[in-house]
This record gives C-alpha cells, structure tokens and sequence, in this order.
C-alpha cells in the first residue's frame, strides 16, 4: 500500500514538473521579439512577408493561446515541425535520441560497474600504495573538462595510434566493428570523470561502513571476510551510490551534449546544438522537452532504486 | 612523503597550495589582461602553426597568433565565470534560502518549487538554454551559469538555516521580539557560514568548467577573444598539425580547476565540522 501511494506522489510530482518545464521553455523561447517567421525567412525578407508568414503560423495570437496550441499539439503526438529541415520534429529528434541512448546505456554501464569496483577495491586495500594512487587519480580525473579529455582520447587514439576514427558515427548496417570503434572514444571520455567521481563516493561509504558497529559484530561472530563484505557491507554502502548515480545521470546528459559536438556523434545533444546555431526554435523546444523528461525519469527510477534497496524504508513499508 | 601521498597526508595543506597556485593564475592573468609577450589578436602569416619555440613557448596558432600570450589575455574569462557565476548565485540563492526557511507557507512553497523546477533540467541545458535564445557574451554565460547554481544553494542555506531556527539563541531572539530581518542577519547567517562557503567553494570549480564547456560550444565570449574553452574548439581543426593549440589552454584550465579544487577540499577539512569530527574520531 505504502510503495503505491509513494510511487502515485512521485509520478504526480513528475508530471508537475514537465508542465512547469514546458512554461519555461516556451517562455524563454518566446520572450524574445518574433524571430520565428525571421528565422525562416531570412534576414532579406520584406516586412510584409514576415507578417504573412506570421498570422499564417499563429504568430500574433496571445502568447498562452500560443502555448496552449502547443502544448496539446505534442500531448496529441504532434511535435511540430523542424525550421530549418523542414521536416517532422518527432522522427528527427526520435532517431537522436535512439543513438544518445546507445551511448549513455553504454556508459551508464561503465560507471556504474567500473566505479562500484574501483571503489571497493580502494576501500578494502586502504592505506596502500593502490588507494592513494586511486585517490590522487580520481582528484585529478574530476579536474578535466570532458571536452578536453575528448581532444586528448582524439589526438592519442586517432591521430598517433591510428587506432580508432576520431569522429562520425557508423550504423550497424556498416559492419558491427565500425559500428563498435566508433562508439569506443565517446563512452570512453563519458564515463571517465563520472568512474572517478562514483568510486570516491563508493570507497568513503564503504570505509564508514567497514567501521560500523554491525560489521564489527559479524567479524566477532567470526564470519569469513567474504561474507562480511557482500553481505553485510556492500549492500549499505551503496545506497549513497545509487544517489550519485542518479545525480549522475545529469551530468551524463550534460557531458552527452558536449562529447556528441566533438565526436560529430548524431545524437539528440548535437541536434539541440545544431537548433541553437540555426535558430531552429520549433525543434529546439521539442528536444529540450524530451530530454527534460528523460532526466525526470531517470531521477524518478533512481528513487525507486533507493526505496526499495534501502531497509529502513522496505521495513517500514512493509509494517504500515 | 611521495608526492602521491599529497591530498591525504596534507604536507603541504590542500590549502596552501592549491592557494599558491591560485594565486600564481590569477596574479598571470590580471597582468595579462594589459601586458603579454605578443599581441595576442595580431595575425602573422609568416609564423602559422608553428611549434613550440624559445620565441614562442607555446607556438603558435593558424593565424600566427603567439598561444601563450592568448592563454595568458584570456584566463581572466574563466576566472571571472567561476567565481562570478559564484557569487550570483551566493548572492540570490542564500536570501531566498533564508527567506524560505523563515517564512514558512505560501512564501516558502513558490520558493521551493521555483528551485524544484530548475533543478529539474540538467545545468548544461539550462545553460543552453537560455543562451539559445539571445546573442552569446561573457555577461551571460556568467549569468547561466550563475542561475544554474541558485538552487543549489537554496536548498543548502534553507536546510541551515531550518536546524538553526530551532537552537535555543534564535527562540531566546524570537522571544525578545526581534524582527524577521534582525533574526536572519545577526542570529542565523553568522552560524550557518561554514558550510555556504565549502559549498561555495565547490561551486566555483563547477562553474569553471560549465563555463569553459558553454564557450567551448560557442555559447560564451566570441572571436578574437581567447577564453581557453573556446581556444580549444577553435584548435580543434588543426589538432593532429598542431596539437599545441589545444593542449595549451586545455593544460591550463586543468590546472586552474585543480588548484580551485585543492583550495576548496582544504577549506572543507577546515570548516566542515562533520569531516573534523571524523578527523579525530
């Protein structure tokens, strides 16, 4: 009953949050001065073309009866049109966003399972040479901008090596080894600063728990040092884990925009750039609403992920 | 005692020395915003992509342009970013933390949704967003940035501040009948301090590097300016010619975000009371 309600208000909230989003998109994107029929026309068109333009797209309607036309547009499936492509938003930001996945299911992987184990591995060899060298590697891996690790993986990988193309994407269609060596440099320079920053976090609450009073227990009960770390430890101190992972998510999305520009990756981040260079702002409003509700998701799924994981919560939930 | 051994053992202290270097980077860049080696703006078809040299230390870029004198006239972009976008953020999420914290009801609940929605989109989209919409410049990227880190910082002081409202000194101001203003300003601000500025702190490597990621996608200062996200993109072209165009302000950035990041860590181990309980237990 419990998990219901809970899972109810969530969804509630998440929906809250899409609505209030999607007024502060349109009201960002529509503050400004009318440039849509502009964007479309040019910067040569006749103010007389501008303003046929603007009342044949219900330019000069109020700006709620604007986003309310929009707005039920898209709760209908309709997500306009791109400007500058002129074609249908939806496939276009549909067939991105299946390639963003890609690589953030890839990462996402990465991250989690690399910085979980990094992080163990540094909590219980504590002290030594290997968790200091973790330590020093994870301080100065948070400290490079994914943007710079993606010049240095390109001029390392591709242009030294010759081993991996430094940009593009190649569909699967191409043979599934270029498919894969296009895919390797972008999840790597993604999950690189995000391993470190989940392995930090996993090796400080593992040490806290290796010093609680409950693993002291089971040591004196005389369990095997095995059981006492997958059994005892590990499963709390992951829980604060799981939230990083989730805030990690956003960073993951924020780094996706910026690894997709330099890789030339065709994926939802490197479409919404392209809307922001040529003005697109029909597309740009569609993308900006997807990914929002992509993260709110995400964030949503990770809460889900603590409640039921954590003891505290399940005890009480299941008692109620 | 190895050099690897420096951010734990504290020999010297995060603080020194993310402090010194700081302050090495900020003094080279102020002087560099009036003085460099070259000009840094002045093209020289003679000298393009040329590598590193006495004459030029960090070569040059494809319009013979001398890096270093363009790394030195533009760290102050990345500098004024950071601890701009900082202190907009101190400036305008610590009041209305305060405020939320205080007033509970109506005031509080805009307040906190407001904060709910924006933490909502991930920053760099927030950033895009609202530099999508209008020309780029310094001022605004400062200022997404800046709007980026508010939440944050609401949610932080009214988290403070609620624990504080409850101690004994603020009931005894309360009782005396002292106003909302003089309450906030004398009783709860001074305490709730220490963990506004770690938190500060972190902000300002945070916003170093949304900033520097903002201009690297064009959304910052424009051309010929030489802030060092931009250098990079605009170095991209020439990468396996001459990677030093690149390398030069990339280097440079990761070592301004390292020492912000080490002076930070040490105002932490400083401030915190939670680590220093932990330091002694």
């Amino acid at each position: 009953m419990h998990m219901a309600a809970f899972l109810l208000k969530r969804i509630a909230g998440l929906l809250g949050v899409l609505l209030g989003m999607s007024v502060l998109i349109f009201g960002i994107v529509h503050i400004l001065p009318g440039n849509v029929a502009y964007a479309i026309l040019g910067e040569f068109a006749s103010p007389a073309a501008i303003a046929t333009l603007e009342a044949k797209l219900g330019l000069n309607d109020p700006l709620p009866v604007q986003y309310w036309r929009w707005l039920s547009a898209m709760l209908q499936g309709d997500f306009g049109m791109s400007l500058v492509m002129s074609r249908p938003a939806a496939p276009l930001i549909a067939e991105a966003l299946g390639r963003s996945a890609l690589l953030a299911g890839f990462s996402f992987a990465l991250i989690a399972a690399g910085g979980i184990a990094l992080g163990l591995y540094a909590a219980t060899h504590h002290g030594r040479t290997s968790d200091k060298v973790l330590t020093l590697a994870q301080f100065v891996l948070i400290a490079v901008p994914e943007f710079f690790w993606a010049i240095l993986a390109v001029l390392f990988f591709a242009s030294w090596m010759n081993l991996l193309p430094a940009t593009g994407y190649a569909p699967m269609s191409s043979g599934v080894a270029s498919w894969a060596a296009h895919l390797v440099l972008p999840v790597m320079v993604l999950s690189f600063g995000l391993v470190a920053h989940v392995s930090r976090l996993t090796r400080s609450s593992m040490l806290e728990v290796l010093d609680s009073r409950y693993v002291l227990a089971a040591r004196a009960r005389g369990l095997p040092e095995g059981r006492v770390l997958w059994r005892h430890a590990l499963p709390n101190a992951l829980l604060p884990a799981i939230t990083v992972l989730a805030i990690d998510a956003g960073l993951l999305i924020g780094g996706i925009v910026v690894v997709e520009t330099v890789f030339a990756y065709p994926g939802l981040g490197r479409l919404l750039v392209f809307a922001i260079e040529r003005h697109d702002l029909p597309l740009l409003q569609v993308g900006m609403m997807v990914v929002t509700a992509v993260y709110a998701v995400a964030n949503l799924i990770a809460e889900l992920l603590y409640a039921m994981l954590n003891p505290r919560i399940r005890v009480a939930g299941a008692t109620a | 005692m190895s050099v690897l051994a420096m951010p734990r053992l504290r020999v010297p202290s995060p603080l020194a020395l993310g402090g010194t270097l700081l302050a090495v980077i900020v003094a080279a860049t102020l002087v560099g915003i009036f003085v460099t080696p070259y000009d840094p703006t002045a093209f020289s078809v003679r000298v393009r992509l040329q590598p590193p040299s006495l004459l030029h230390p960090f070569g040059t870029d494809e319009f013979g342009r001398d890096v270093l004198s363009r790394v030195l006239a533009g760290g102050h972009l990345s500098l004024a970013t950071g601890f701009g976008a900082m202190l907009i953020s101190l400036f305008v999420g610590v009041p209305l933390g305060l405020i939320a914290a205080f007033h509970r009801g109506i005031v509080q609940e805009v307040i906190m949704r407001a904060v709910d929605l924006l933490i909502a989109l991930p920053p760099v989209l927030l950033g895009l967003l609202v530099l999508a919409v209008t020309p780029p410049g310094l001022g605004k990227t400062i200022a997404a940035v800046g709007l980026v880190y508010i939440p944050i910082l609401v949610r932080l002081t009214r988290a403070v501040a609620l624990g504080l409202l409850e101690e004994d000194f603020v009931q005894a101001a309360r009782a005396r009948g002292e106003g909302a203003i003089p309450i906030l300003w004398h009783e709860i601000l001074p305490n709730a301090w220490p963990p506004i500025i770690v938190e500060c702190g972190l902000r300002v490597t945070f916003a170093i590097l949304l900033g520097s990621a903002l201009s690297f996608l064009g959304l910052g200062p424009q051309p010929p300016a030489s802030e060092w996200g931009l250098m990079i993109a605009e170095g991209r072209d020439f990468l396996t010619q001459a990677p030093w165009v690149c390398l030069a302000p990339g280097l440079c950035l990761c070592v301004l975000l390292v020492s912000v990041n080490l002076v930070g860590e040490g105002l932490r181990e400083k401030l915190d009371p939670q680590l220093r309980g932990r330091a002694h237990g």
